[in-house]
C-alpha cells in the first residue's frame, strides 16, 4: 500500500523554499563581506567529526544534543555537529598554530537530537564569529560589536543584550567548596531563580553563611547598570577575582545602548564551556536569546593549546524568522527559437544579458506556460532583425 | 503590555488578594464571563485565563509574560526555561504516593497510574526502584480499584477523595504551592515594568 506521507520530514527538520533562500542567500553574502573587512577568515569545518574530538572540554549538554554514528572504518564513534564552536576552537588550536590573535568565521548546519526554541527546530543554520589569542575585555567587545552588527543587517532593531560572567558563580562555587553534583543542582536551580530551591540547597549543604548569603543573592543580582552598585555591596566580602570581574561587565556594557542594557549575574548559558563575560540578544515575546556569545578560555588546551578565545553564534534561519523578507525575481523569458537564423543572435543576446548580470530564463521547446507563467517580467522578442528585450507590462 | 497568565478555580481565587495588594484588580469575573482575556484595573496589565498545566508552555514561548503554576505542574513539566521567582504559598498541598489500605505483596513490577508521569518516574528512580508508570489525565483514585495501577502518584488536599475510595496516602512526594513564574525575555526586556511589581507581590506574600 502506498505511504501518503512520504513527503514527512522529520520533526525539527526545515527545508527552505525559493524566495526565502534567495534571502537568506542575500543575507549571508551580507554578512561575510562585513566579516571580511572585519578581518575575519573564513573557514569549513566537517559536517562530521569523531566524538571524541567533538565533545573535548564542552561538556554534557552537547553530548545529548549529539547525533552519534560508527564509523565502520574504525570502529570509533563519529557524531554530527551539534555546535560548530569547539571545531573551530580545534582548528585554531591544532590547524592554524598562529601566535597572532585570529579572526575566524563560519556558517553551516548543526543537527540537534532534541528539538529546542520556539520553532523547535532541530537543524539550525549556525554562523558565528570567533576571536582567538587575547584575553581581555577589548577582544569580546569586538564579538559584542559584530553580534549587534549582524543583527542589525538582519533588520532586527528592538533587542536586548544581556550581560552576566560565569566566572563569578565558579569562584564562589569554589570558594564554598562545593562538589561536582552540588554544583550542578544549584546551577539547575539558579537557572530557574529558584530562591526558595537555592537556600534549601546551601542550607541542607551546610555552606557557611558568608557564601550561602552571596550565593543566593545571584539570583537577585539582575538589572539595569545600577545593578552593577549593588553586587559590589552584595558581594564584597569576595576576592579580587570577582570584583575584576565586574569591571570587566562594566566596560562591555558601554557597547550597548543603556536602554537596550540588561545585566544578570545569575544567566549561565553554555555555563559547561564558558569562562568569563557571556552575553545574549533577545527580542520582545521571544523567551530564548536569538544569539549568544563568550569567552571560553580552556576549550583549546584539549588539543594541545590553551588559547584565550571568545566568540558568538546564532541560528540564521531563526534570525530571518523575525523579518522575513521575499525577493522579488527579476528574469527575462527567451522562447524558444523556431528559426535557424535567429537561434545564434538569441544565443548571443542571451549571453550579453547574463554577462550583465540579468537573470535570462531559456523557454524549451513545446513547454508548459508562457513568460508570464514563468514569473518573468520581460520578454526576449525578435524585431526582424535583433533580439530586443520587452516589458510584459 | 504585560500579560499574566493564570487558571481558574483555586489559583485563580488565591492568587486575587496578591494582585490587589499589587495594584491589580481584573474588571471581569471568570465564573461567569466567557472572555479569556480578561482587562484589569490597569491598561497596560492583562489577565489570560487557561488550563493549570498550559501556564509553563505559555510562559516559557512569551505568549504570556508571567503567570502562576504549581509546583506539582513544573516539576512535571521540566527544564529550566522559565524563571520561577515567587513562592506565592497558596494553593498549598502535597504530591504523594497513594495506594489501597491493606496492600498485597507484588512479584511483580509496581504499576504507577499518575498525571505526573515524569514526577513519578524520577521519584522511583530516586529510589532505585523500576516500575511502570501509566499516563492518566483524570480521576486517578479509580486505577488502583479496577485493577490498572497499584498506586497512583497525585496531589492530595485533605484526602477526603483518597478515604472515599478506600485509598490512603503511603509516601510524600513533595510538598506543592503556587510560584510565580516570569519569561526569561519578559524578566530582561520589561525589568522596569516586571521587577516592581514582583517586589510588591512578594510583599504581598510576606
Amino acid at each position: 500500500m502506498p505511504n501518503p506521507n512520504h513527503w514527512l520530514l522529520p520533526e525539527g527538520v526545515h527545508e527552505v523554499l525559493p524566495q526565502q533562500a534567495a534571502y537568506l542567500e542575500q543575507l549571508r553574502r551580507q554578512l561575510f563581506d562585513v566579516y571580511r573587512t572585519w578581518g575575519y577568515e573564513l573557514v569549513i569545518p566537517p559536517f562530521i567529526e569523531y566524538l571524541d574530538s567533538l565533545l573535548s572540554g564542552t561538556g554534557a549538554d552537547l553530548d545529548l544534543q549529539t547525533f552519534k554514528l560508527t564509523d565502520q572504518l574504525t570502529g570509533r564513534l563519529m557524531g554530527v555537529r551539534a555546535d560548530i564552536t569547539p571545531q573551530v576552537a580545534r582548528i585554531d588550536a591544532h590547524q592554524l598554530k598562529r601566535d597572532v590573535p585570529t579572526r575566524l568565521c563560519y556558517l553551516g548546519t548543526v543537527l540537534h537530537t532534541r528539538p529546542d526554541g520556539f520553532a523547535r527546530t532541530r537543524s539550525p543554520l549556525q554562523i558565528g564569529a570567533e576571536l582567538y589569542g587575547h584575553a581581555g575585555v577589548a577582544s569580546d567587545a569586538e564579538i559584542l560589536s559584530l553580534m549587534l552588527e549582524t543583527l542589525h543587517i538582519t533588520q532586527i532593531k528592538q533587542y536586548h543584550i544581556d550581560i552576566g560572567h560565569v566566572g563569578i558563580y565558579r569562584e564562589l562555587v569554589q570558594q564554598a567548596q562545593l562538589n561536582a553534583e552540588q554544583e550542578r543542582q544549584l546551577f539547575d536551580a539558579l537557572q530557574s531563580k529558584a530562591i526558595l530551591d537555592i537556600h534549601r540547597l546551601l542550607s541542607t549543604w551546610k555552606v557557611d553563611k558568608q557564601h550561602h548569603d552571596m550565593l543566593a543573592q545571584l539570583a537577585y543580582l539582575n538589572g539595569d547598570l545600577s545593578i552593577l552598585d549593588i553586587a559590589r555591596e552584595a558581594l564584597k566580602s569576595a576576592n579580587s577575582k570577582i570584583h575584576h570581574a565586574l569591571d570587566d561587565i562594566a566596560a562591555l556594557a558601554e557597547h550597548v545602548q543603556n536602554n537596550a542594557l540588561h545585566i544578570d549575574l545569575a544567566e549561565l548559558r553554555g555555563y559547561s564551556y564558558h569562562t568569563g563575560l557571556v552575553f545574549a540578544a533577545y527580542v520582545p515575546g521571544h523567551g530564548q536569546a536569538i544569539a549568544r556569545g563568550g569567552r571560553y578560555d580552556h576549550v583549546g588546551e584539549v588539543f594541545g593549546r590553551a588559547r584565550p578565545a571568545t566568540g558568538f553564534s546564532a541560528d540564521l534561519i531563526n534570525l530571518v524568522s523575525f523579518k522575513p523578507q521575499t525577493i522579488e525575481r527579476q528574469a527575462i523569458f527567451a522562447p524558444a527559437p523556431t528559426h535557424t537564423e535567429e537561434c545564434d543572435k538569441l544565443r548571443q543576446a542571451i549571453q550579453a544579458l547574463r554577462a550583465k548580470g540579468r537573470t535570462v530564463i531559456c523557454g524549451l521547446p513545446g513547454q508548459v506556460g508562457d513568460a508570464q507563467a514563468m514569473g518573468c517580467q520581460s520578454l526576449l522578442s525578435w524585431d526582424g532583425q535583433d533580439w530586443i528585450v520587452k516589458s510584459l507590462h | 503590555m504585560l500579560k499574566i497568565a493564570l487558571s481558574k478555580g483555586r489559583i485563580f481565587k488565591e492568587t486575587l488578594p496578591l494582585l490587589k495588594q499589587a495594584g491589580i484588580e481584573p474588571l471581569d469575573d471568570p465564573e461567569t464571563s466567557r472572555k479569556l482575556i480578561l482587562d484589569t484595573n490597569r491598561d497596560d496589565v492583562k489577565l489570560v485565563i487557561i488550563r493549570a498545566s498550559d501556564v509553563p508552555t505559555y510562559v516559557e514561548y512569551g505568549a504570556a509574560d508571567m503567570g502562576v503554576a504549581g509546583k506539582d505542574v513544573l516539576m512535571e513539566y521540566g527544564g529550566q526555561e522559565l524563571y520561577e521567582l515567587v513562592d506565592l504559598k497558596i494553593a498549598c498541598c502535597k504530591l504523594m504516593v497513594a495506594g489501597p489500605v491493606d496492600m498485597p505483596e507484588l512479584s511483580r513490577r509496581l504499576r504507577v497510574a499518575s498525571k505526573y508521569a515524569r514526577v513519578a518516574k524520577q521519584y522511583y528512580a530516586s529510589l532505585g526502584q523500576q516500575v511502570e508508570v501509566i499516563k492518566l489525565y483524570g480521576s486517578m483514585e479509580l486505577a488502583p480499584l479496577v485493577g490498572l495501577a497499584d498506586v497512583i502518584v497525585d496531589v492530595v488536599d485533605t484526602g477526603n477523595t483518597l478515604r472515599a475510595n478506600g485509598l490512603e496516602p503511603k509516601e510524600k512526594i513533595a510538598d506543592i504551592s503556587s510560584r510565580l513564574v516570569v519569561n526569561k525575555a519578559s524578566m530582561k526586556m520589561k525589568h522596569q515594568v516586571v521587577k516592581p511589581l514582583l517586589d510588591q507581590i512578594a510583599k504581598a506574600v510576606g
